[in-house]
Parts: structure tokens; C-alpha cells; sequence
């Protein structure tokens, strides 16, 4: 497929072959520069994006899975299988996100969450039991920061890419109203909780990989108890990603629970 | 759909492309002086800067990707590298852009088997003389495995020979080794040195290439030689397509996957196309004073060794 890889070097080439060789290489350089800077200022659609040809998507798919695996610890291979699967499953989000006024606002404002824009101080002095609160002592506990998050570079569509990025700035938020930690089993059971939510591939295979480096009795919790929670919950709960979290952190977590739908935890 | 305007975006930008072509030097003649980085322009700073962030960002991972972009094969071709150095025992080599240390292994190495060699010979020799005469003459001179080679790893950035000293300490390489910062376009030695001057697959990153020649003209001894191995033009027009194809869709699939960085393998493969081919490069080796210039292309010229003499 002849696509945005292919397109780089045929045509300066072109343009170039066939001419005497010595000195030439001025003039070829200009030419595959004009070529290559165009494309990458028309492919280029946001900040940090990496334009990319089908058959690469597919190989940093199938690899950033592998990886993934081999290595749990490379969350940004995760972040890329995200991307480089959710191509058919984002649009959908997006439209989930458009047709709810909540989401629609999100989208226009595009709120992130991040440490410079958090007041954490504040948040930190609510109430315990508000989600301001339970927050950031998620992050403190977990020793985690909404700032680790990787930026998308592999959407080819700048709305969505900020779906992508919202879904991923929200995770944290998923830790704390289900009340999971971030060891490999609370992970798991966001995933199964997100899987059903977005229907994101990464998550689908996050939830069913995920597992395989579990012990027996975890397991066990793992398919009696926390599964069927995560998953009635998923079903029965609105999209995550229509709530506009920045101007619910006074809310209590129970609340929001109710309010979107989720059961409490076991 | 991004991937499938691109062709139609590339054919009108070629023809703007050669406006703006026309226009820079204009721009250029108040601005600092530009040079290339891959694909994109730059200036001359800005590009030795960017340089040192590529390989500061590759350097823990630089060999386990060189061993999966080429598949192994780039052990080959530094290997074919010092089998024609043949460097005999007390040859003194500058390695420069030598960060991780390939080259001043394999130079050892080498080294060292000539060295037990002319040891084995000179026993040989020897098996005549009586018990106390071989005893003696153990005492008379030391050893010396190495026989006084010694090579010196030049590199310009600081990451690369931390990864070199650590790996030369996990293989057991100890003497014969020192380890220098220095710049391959003013390099911190005095004239007429060193016996054999090597840059491997660094010569291509450095933004005045001719003044690296000249550098390397001065530090060596007369009669000593300059060797450089770096990636070439494809002569075969189909390898050269399916090298492009792999270049360009693969290798930073795997710079992203295994090193978990994207740019600096692009900005690889962008700087071999923007690298001289053989005979131009041929040319500016003879500009900068060495004579006796050849090449020699591997694998059909995807890698050259150029090889010169300070006469």
C-alpha cells in the first residue's frame, strides 16, 4: 500500500534519478525536504502526532501487544495498542460523548487533568468521602500522578485523540470510585469495568490477558466476586466519559456512584 | 484517510517545495547557516544539539536495536571492519563516535589472537633452548597480551561511553581501553598520533563533515590509515526499494516498540538518505589530504568502508 511511507521516498527520488550524482545531493535533499516537510505539515494534525501508514499501524499493534505482555511495567506499549486498535471503537465514543450535554461540554472546553491545573491542596482539605478527597489520596497512597499519562501520537483525528487522551486522564478516576488499588488485580478489574464501558480493544485485551499473571487464589476473588461486579456495574452505568469530573470534586464518591450507576464495590 | 490524501498533498508539495528551495537562501543569508536533521532543516547549532539528545535517548538501548533493525548483521560488517584494519600488535587506534565500544572490542580482540600467535611462534622456536634458558627469558620481557596496541574510544557524547565503560567492564576488557569526550570536528589530540583512525556509523551524524576529515587528517601519523564505515547507497534498484520500504515503515515500528522512542529511528533513517554516496564521499576523503582512497560496498552497498591514507 503505497501510503504515507511510501509517499516519502518515490517521489524525491524521482526527481532525482538519473542525474549526474556528485553535487546533486544539495539539490535532492531540498527537494525530498519540501516533500517530506509538506507532508508532515499536512499529516501533522496535532501536536506530537506521528503520521502512519496502515501496515505500520499494524505492526505497532501486534508488537506493542507483545511487548505489552512480555513486559507489564512499558505502560507506554499499552498506550500505543490503544491507539493503534480503538480506530473503529473511538468514533463511537466520540458520538456517545456528543449526543449528552455533559460530554458535548467536554469536548468543546477539552478539560485535562493534570497536576499544574489540579488545586491539589484543596483537594486534599475537602471532606473525606468527596471525590476531591478520595482522590488524591488514591494518588498519594498509589504513589501514582495524572502527569505520567502518555500524550496520543498514533490518532489520525485531533478529536480524537483528545478522546483518547480523556479516557486515559480518567482512568485514575475509574481507580477511585471503584475503589480498586493499582496492583495487577485492581488493574484488571478497571479493565473488565472499561472494557464493557468504551469497548476499547486495549481494554477487551487488558481484561482478558490481564489475568494470566495472577496467582490461583487471586484468581479466584478475581472470577467469583470482582468480575461480576465490574462487569453489572459497566453494563448498568452511564458513559464515563460524560462526566465533567473537574466540577464534581465537592461531590461525595457514594453519590457519584448512585448518580452514574455504579454498584458498590464487594 | 490521512495515509491516502498524502500522495496528492506530496505532488503539490514537491512543486511549493522548490519555491520555498528558491526562496531560503535569501532568508538564510541573515539567518544562522541551516543544515539538515533527516528530513526537516535546521541550524548547524541546533543540529549538534539534536544529535546529542538522539543518541542520549538511545544509547541504553542503541545495541539491542542495532541487532534488531539489521538483524544481527551490522556484527558482520564491523567485524569485516577490523579484519581489514589487520592491525598488528602495537598498533595505537583512534575510535571516534566509537561511543558503546564495537569497534575497540573487536580491536582487541584481534589483536590479542595475533599476539598469542607470534607467542605460540616464538615457542616454537624456543622448544630447543634448555629448561633454564626458557625460564630466564619469561623474566627477561613481560607478557604483555596486547602487546602495546592500544585504542582510544572518542565519543561526543557522554551516555554513549558511559554504556561503552559498563559493557567493557561486564566482557572483562580492561587494558588497551581509555575512554575520551571529544568532538569529532576538534578532536583533543595532538598531531600525528595515531596509527589508525576508525568512525563507525558516526560519520553521518556530524554536522561539518570535511572538517571531521581534516581532524582525522591531522591526528594520524604519516602512513597511517582512516577507515570509515557507514551506510551507503543500494546499487540494485529493487534491494534499494524493499531497503526503503523496510527503512521507512519498519524500523521505527521497532524504534518505538523496543526503545520506546520513535523520533530518534526516524531521524536514522532520514540521515542515511541524506548521506553522501560512495564516490562523492570518495571525493571529499581525497579533498581533506589522504590518497590511496577506495571503498568497499557490503551487503550491495547498503554499508561502505572507505578506507584512505595519510601519505
Amino acid at each position: 500500500h503505497p501510503g504515507a511511507g511510501g509517499s516519502r521516498s518515490p517521489g524525491p527520488r524521482a526527481l532525482s534519478a538519473g542525474a549526474v550524482r556528485p553535487r546533486h545531493a544539495g539539490r535532492r535533499a531540498a527537494a525530498e525536504d519540501g516533500a517530506a516537510e509538506e507532508q508532515e505539515g499536512c499529516c501533522q494534525l496535532y501536536p506530537g502526532h506521528i503520521p502512519t501508514s496502515p501496515l505500520q499501524k499494524a505492526l505497532l499493534a501486534a508488537g506493542s501487544a507483545a511487548m505489552a505482555l512480555y513486559d507489564p511495567y512499558r505502560h507506554d506499549m499499552v498506550a500505543v495498542l490503544g491507539e493503534t486498535t480503538g480506530c473503529l471503537v473511538l468514533p463511537n465514543l466520540r458520538d456517545k460523548m456528543k449526543h449528552d450535554p455533559e460530554g458535548y461540554r467536554i469536548l468543546r472546553e477539552r478539560p485535562r487533568i493534570r497536576l499544574s491545573t489540579l488545586d491539589v491542596n484543596r483537594l486534599r482539605g475537602l471532606p473525606d468521602g468527596t471525590l476531591g478527597r478520595e482522590y488524591t489520596r488514591f494518588l498519594e497512597d498509589n504513589k501514582v500522578s495524572p502527569d505520567t499519562r502518555m500524550p496520543a501520537k498514533f490518532v489520525d483525528d485531533e478529536e480524537l485523540a483528545y478522546v483518547i487522551q480523556r479516557y486515559r486522564e480518567v482512568h485514575d478516576l475509574m481507580h477511585t470510585l471503584l475503589g480498586m488499588p493499582t496492583n495487577m488485580l485492581g488493574e484488571v478489574v478497571v479493565k473488565w469495568f472499561e472494557a464493557i464501558q468504551t469497548g476499547l480493544p486495549m481494554c477487551v485485551l487488558g481484561a482478558a490477558f490481564g489475568p494470566v499473571r495472577l496467582n490461583a487464589r487471586k484468581l479466584r476473588v478475581l472470577t467469583t466476586e470482582l468480575i461480576p461486579w465490574a462487569i453489572q456495574s459497566g453494563r448498568n452505568a452511564n458513559c464515563i466519559l460524560n462526566i465533567y469530573y473537574e466540577r464534581r470534586w465537592e461531590q461525595t464518591v457514594e453519590s457519584l456512584r448512585e448518580e452514574i450507576g455504579i454498584f458498590s464495590p464487594p | 484517510a490521512a495515509a491516502g490524501l498524502c500522495p496528492c498533498r506530496a505532488l503539490l508539495g514537491g512543486r511549493r517545495g522548490a519555491l520555498r528551495a528558491l526562496v531560503r537562501p535569501a532568508r538564510g543569508l541573515a539567518a544562522a547557516k541551516e543544515t539538515h536533521f533527516g528530513f526537516q532543516t535546521v541550524s548547524e547549532e541546533e543540529k549538534g544539539e539534536k544529535v546529542y539528545q538522539v543518541f542520549e535517548n538511545v544509547a541504553k538501548k542503541y545495541d539491542i536495536m542495532n541487532d534488531s533493525m539489521s538483524l544481527g548483521i551490522h556484527r558482520v560488517w564491523k567485524d569485516v571492519l577490523v579484519h581489514k584494519m589487520n592491525p598488528s600488535p602495537g598498533t595505537l587506534l583512534l575510535d571516534v563516535a566509537g561511543g558503546t565500544g564495537d569497534i575497540a572490542f573487536r580491536f582487541i580482540n584481534y589483536v590479542r589472537s595475533i599476539r598469542e600467535r607470534q607467542l605460540q611462534q616464538k615457542l616454537k622456536h624456543h622448544q630447543n633452548l634448555s629448561w633454564q634458558e626458557i625460564a630466564d627469558s619469561y623474566q627477561k620481557e613481560a607478557v604483555k597480551p596486547l602487546g602495546d596496541s592500544q585504542v582510544v574510544v572518542c565519543d561526543i557524547n557522554k551516555e554513549m561511553l558511559k554504556v561503552g565503560r559498563q559493557k567493557a567492564q561486564h566482557l572483562g576488557y580492561s587494558e588497551g581501553l581509555s575512554w575520551v569526550v571529544g568532538n569529532a570536528e576538534e578532536l583533543p589530540f595532538d598531531d600525528d598520533k595515531f596509527d589508525v583512525y576508525t568512525i563507525a556509523f558516526g560519520i553521518r551524524n556530524v554536522t561539518h563533515i570535511d572538517m571531521a576529515l581534516q581532524e582525522a587528517y591531522r591526528v594520524l601519523k604519516p602512513g597511517g590509515r582512516f577507515l570509515c564505515l557507514e551506510f551507503s547507497q543500494v546499487t540494485n534498484p529493487l534491494l534499494s526499494r524493499l531497503y526503503d520500504l523496510y527503512s521507512f515503515q519498519i524500523i521505527p515500528v521497532l524504534g518505538e516498540i523496543i526503545a520506546g522512542d520513535w523520533k530518534s529511528y526516524q531521524y536514522l533513517v532520514e540521515s542515511i538518505r541524506r548521506f553522501p554516496p560512495q564516490e562523492e564521499f570518495k571525493a571529499m576523503i581525497e579533498d581533506a589530504g589522504f590518497l590511496k582512497v577506495d571503498y568497499q560496498n557490503l551487503t550491495s552497498g547498503i554499508v561502505a568502508i572507505h578506507s584512505g591514507f595519510k601519505l
